[in-house]
């Protein structure tokens, strides 16, 4: 089958939906692909790259769709796209099909099969096909290089001659992919990163990334299906509001990640908290585009307010890194397309077992399948099951009582006497050798140091060859049968001595610094 | 040389035994003592033979030794430093197997004692012979398993307590027949039989025995070979033999007590055999589908190590079997040179018998102050950026920490999924000799890189330089 991949049409948009690099693995997988002439221009991808790497370059947009079984694309078809789409295509691309019906019934009026990259099920599995990942990845390292572009002022604080520079305060609100992106890139800038989210799980992760998680004295758990957030209660949002107004006077860079799968972004910045913030300071909002978190974000666009803070509400950041976002989506495709080509032989199935696949797609042969059913695996493990699990580990520590502790030591006591009672004193003398023996050994054997345990071993097993002087002794017998059994005893005890010694000394050579 | 010279001899032997395991609490004194060890050991065997006890047959004693000798030092001179447990197995099995020779033939010479000393005496020999079989079969099925010629994978017979139980009841009867008997100058039959039942004994335990519970087994025929040489001792009347039996049996008793304790078992229910019987339902319930493992290729296994800070390498049995330490040691030798901090983390039961990664380790000239136990490094996992574990399952398995029904809840672990990125080499996804599956593999922050450890490490040694 033949991959086309067209120049995206959308005004400012830089991304293609495939890169040289990638074509080599379409091509193991069986595929032929063809690029429309200058669609990884603004990427920086050549056409002779693309050639280079064995793609047909097409001129012609029409005879790139009429030739292609499947095409790859960016951004969601426009009408014109729609109209190029023929009988049995198949079309991979974000979609956004909650937000754009009117696109659906377009496209399920022609009978071709639509894939949804957006759609792609959060389940593990699937998390090298996620394009929303790697997008949110590039959004949240480019807000803060948006950020920091605008803002006038360092990030890392510094002692210098001609004063003291402070660092920059920045607090990103929403600890997703985007979120963690960003502090990661602001910590790596040296600014200060404070961050804020619903789902108390991810405090790990922010403070992986070197952030300090800011708290609130609330109960609620606002993890949602599929590792997204959900919509919490009004006394949360208020809570969460005031410490945000708090916020706001004290940081210079607010960035917002916050998205409810499906529903308009929370408004969590009011018009008052920017007019609380300093002069000089910058929101960027990466929800822009679901309407903004910012009440003054406008969308596509950046803005400044009367005080002097600069509201970034740019929605098309990952494209202003088309090369790096190019890349990751072309290999969130391959891999998607890898897992529809399961004989790797450039036929495409859309198989409904695969729970990645059947997510993904949202039109199927004309039909609209889309919403999913929902998947069965979250990131996290559902919070039940530890409540669960909690109990049984409470029970576990019993300390067994005195008296069964003594019981070994008692038995061992009576043991003792009794032997005492009986044994003759030639014994008893032996007996004790043995008892002491026991006791340095104990004693000496604890010291031992576990790399050496080896070693310990093969020498023990020679110094126990000492058996060999019950062999010695018995070989004067006049007896042949006796003499023979003890020399046979020497032999291999010998044997043991020579081998024990000799490996122990062959092994402890090797213990160098 | 008389008699007190002797004992004079084996004073001083046992002074230099005791100093042989003392040296081996630093690596520095380990090979001095090793040749307090030797000395030791030759200073007994001259007493004894020049003293009043040989008067004869010397001409046999030289010729045995020498022959003797010669196969051990050349045993030891060939053995690859991999096989290392089933030599130690197969040297325990000669003690054990002489410790019965010498038990027989002390019964069937001649005895002056009377009496309660005759009664003592008897059941001296009874229970040398005893431990002695035990130790001799259960060492030979050891080395068995050890080498491949014996499945790894525990047999378990049905009612195989009650076996164990009914030979134990057995052995006892056996022994008061044949003290009754030898009053009377008999007693061979019930000797026999007895030694018949604890060769027995000794391959059922060793049967029923799996794989990952080898070091426990190995370190404790360890410790029998030292209880048979006691008991001879008790049965020769000779304290050398009980002193240096007993340092040996405590040591290798400790040295099972530190295995059993590294994985969380009770002594107890290892000898009893058959690792998770009693817990398999559960495991095999708990055996979901846990997601997929995400594969990794070899330029970007160079490309992380390359780029980390720090490395902590976690090698394991899968090490040994693919004779890949020489490569971890040219990669660890190639990345410290680049200035990354590489280190290893030791568990206590990786491998096959006590301290078998660090003689792997040591032999590829790893440095030793690089090796680490577990309990040392740890904590430094959240620090680590790339963990390489190599060939290892259980022992960094979180379901030990994570899962209050898995069969190995509760044993200590290498806890390197708290490290920045874990690289897993592994031939397949089968699980380890605990037979549970290891969520590590499932981790967002896991690699698995397939192939023969040795193959893949020489791979990405070329990579790396």
């Amino acid at each position: 089958m033949k991959i086309g991949v067209p120049k995206e049409t959308y005004a400012g948009e830089k991304r293609v939906a495939t890169t040289p690099e990638v074509i080599k693995w379409l091509q193991k997988l069986g595929y032929e692909v063809a690029v429309e002439s200058g669609a990884g221009m603004e990427a920086n991808f050549s056409d002779n790259a693309y050639r280079e790497a064995g793609a047909e370059v097409i001129g012609d947009t029409r005879a790139l769709w009429d030739a292609a079984d499947i095409i790859f694309k960016v951004r969601a078809p426009d009408d014109n796209e729609v109209e190029l789409l023929h009988d049995g295509q198949t079309l991979i691309s974000f979609i956004w099909p909650a937000q754009n019906e009117a696109l659906m019934q377009k496209l399920s009026s022609k009978n071709v099969n639509i894939l949804a990259m957006d759609s792609v099920p959060r389940i593990s599995r699937a998390q090298k096909m996620d394009a929303l990942s790697s997008m949110a990845n590039i959004a949240g390292y480019r807000a803060v290089v948006e950020a920091s572009h605008v803002f006038g002022r360092f990030f890392t604080g510094q002692i210098t001659a001609a004063g003291k520079v402070n660092p920059a305060k920045v607090l990103i609100i929403g600890a997703g992919v985007a979120g963690l992106a960003a502090i990661g890139a602001a910590n790596s800038m040296g600014a200060i990163v404070r961050s804020f989210d619903t789902r108390p799980e991810v405090k790990e992760q922010v403070e992986s990334m070197g952030a300090e998680f800011l708290m609130l004295d609330f109960e609620e758990d606002g993890s949602g299906e599929g590792g997204y957030a959900k919509t919490m209660s009004d006394e949360f949002i208020a809570a969460e509001m005031a410490l945000f107004a708090e916020q706001a006077k004290e940081v210079d860079i607010i960035i917002t990640t916050a998205l409810i799968p499906g529903k308009p972004a929370p408004k969590l910045i009011s018009a008052d908290m920017v007019k609380s913030m300093k002069n000089g300071s910058v929101i960027v909002d990466l929800a822009a585009e679901q309407g903004g978190n910012c009440e003054l974000t406008l969308p596509h666009d950046i803005t400044v307010t009367d005080n002097g803070v600069t509201i970034i509400g740019y929605s098309d950041l990952p494209s202003r890194l088309p090369t790096q976002s190019s890349q990751l989506y072309a290999t969130n495709l391959r891999h998607l397309l890898t897992d529809m080509t399961p004989e790797k032989d450039g036929q495409m199935t859309i198989d409904f077992e695969d729970e990645a696949v059947r997510g993904a797609t949202v039109i199927k042969a004309g039909e609209i399948t889309w919403p999913p059913p929902p998947p069965k695996l979250s990131a996290a493990a559902p919070a039940p099951k530890a409540a669960e699990t909690a109990p049984a580990v409470v029970e576990e520590p019993k300390k067994p009582s005195a008296f069964k502790q003594a019981i070994p030591l008692i038995i061992g006591a009576l043991l003792l006497l009794g032997l005492g009672s009986v044994a003759p004193a030639s014994f008893m003398q032996h007996f004790i050798v043995f008892v002491l023996a026991c006791f340095v050994g104990y004693m000496v054997i604890w010291n031992v140091t576990p790399s050496l345990h080896t070693p310990l071993m093969s020498v023990t097993n020679a110094v126990s060859s000492i058996i060999i002087i019950g062999a010695l002794i018995q070989i004067s017998s006049d007896n042949t049968l006796l003499m023979g059994i003890a020399a046979f005893g020497v032999l291999i005890t010998s044997i043991n001595i020579a081998g024990g010694f000799a490996v122990t000394r062959r092994m402890l050579e090797m213990f160098r610094k | 040389m008389s008699a007190g010279l002797v004992t004079v001899s084996y004073i001083g032997a046992t002074i230099l035994f005791i100093l042989t395991l003392g040296g081996l609490s630093h690596q520095e004194s380990a090979r001095k003592g090793n040749v307090y060890g030797m000395i030791g050991m030759t200073v007994a065997i001259l007493a004894t033979v020049f003293g009043p006890e040989v008067t004869g047959n010397f001409e046999y004693i030289i010729i045995t030794m020498l022959i003797g000798g010669s196969i051990g030092i050349i045993l030891a001179k060939k053995v690859e430093m991999t096989q290392m447990p089933e030599l130690v197995a197969i040297l325990h099995s000669l003690v054990g197997l002489a410790a019965v020779l010498v038990g027989f033939v002390n019964f069937m010479g001649e005895s002056t004692l009377t009496g309660v000393e005759k009664v003592i005496h008897e059941v001296e020999i009874y229970v040398g012979v005893l431990i002695g079989a035990v130790t001799f079969s259960g060492s030979v099925i050891a080395f068995g398993k050890l080498s491949g010629k014996i499945g790894g994978s525990p047999m378990l017979l049905p009612a195989r307590h009650w076996l164990n139980l009914g030979l134990l009841i057995a052995s006892i009867y056996f022994c008061y027949d044949f003290v009754h008997q030898a009053e009377t100058g008999g007693g061979m039959t019930p000797l026999i039989i007895m030694t018949v039942i604890a060769l027995l004994f000794g391959i059922h335990m060793v049967m029923a025995i799996g794989g990952a519970d080898m070091p426990v087994v190995v370190s404790m025929l360890n410790s029998y070979s030292g209880w048979a040489a006691s008991a001879t001792g008790f049965m020769l009347g000779n304290d050398l033999l009980i002193v240096v039996g007993a340092l040996v049996g405590s040591s290798g008793a400790i040295l099972s007590y530190i295995m059993c304790r590294a994985m969380n078992r009770n002594f107890i229910s290892v000898i009893a055999g058959g690792f998770g019987t009693d817990t398999g339902a559960v495991a095999a319930g708990g055996d979901e589908e846990q997601g997929e493992v995400v594969p990794i290729e070899t330029d970007d296994v160079a490309g992380l190590l390359v780029n980390a800070k720090e490395v902590m390498i976690i090698p394991g049995y899968g090490m040994a079997v693919a004779q890949a330490q020489h490569t971890v040691n040219e990669i660890t030798q190639a990345l410290r040179e680049k200035g990354v901090n590489v280190r290893f983390g030791i568990h206590p039961v990786a491998g096959r018998m006590p301290g078998h990664m660090n003689v792997l380790l040591a032999e590829a000239k790893v440095p030793y102050d690089i090796v680490f136990e577990m309990d040392e490094i740890n904590e430094d996992f959240p620090d680590v950026d790339v963990s390489v574990v190599i060939g290892a399952n259980d022992i960094v398995n979180p379901s030990a920490q994570e899962d209050p029904n898995s069969p190995i809840a509760g044993m200590p672990v290498l806890e390197c999924w708290k490290g920045t990125t874990t690289i897993v080499l592994k031939r397949s996804m089968a699980t380890g000799y605990a037979g549970v599956q290891n969520p590590l593999f499932f981790k967002e922050n896991t690699r698995m890189y397939f192939g023969d450890a040795k193959e893949s490490l020489d791979a990405v040694l070329k990579e790396i330089l």
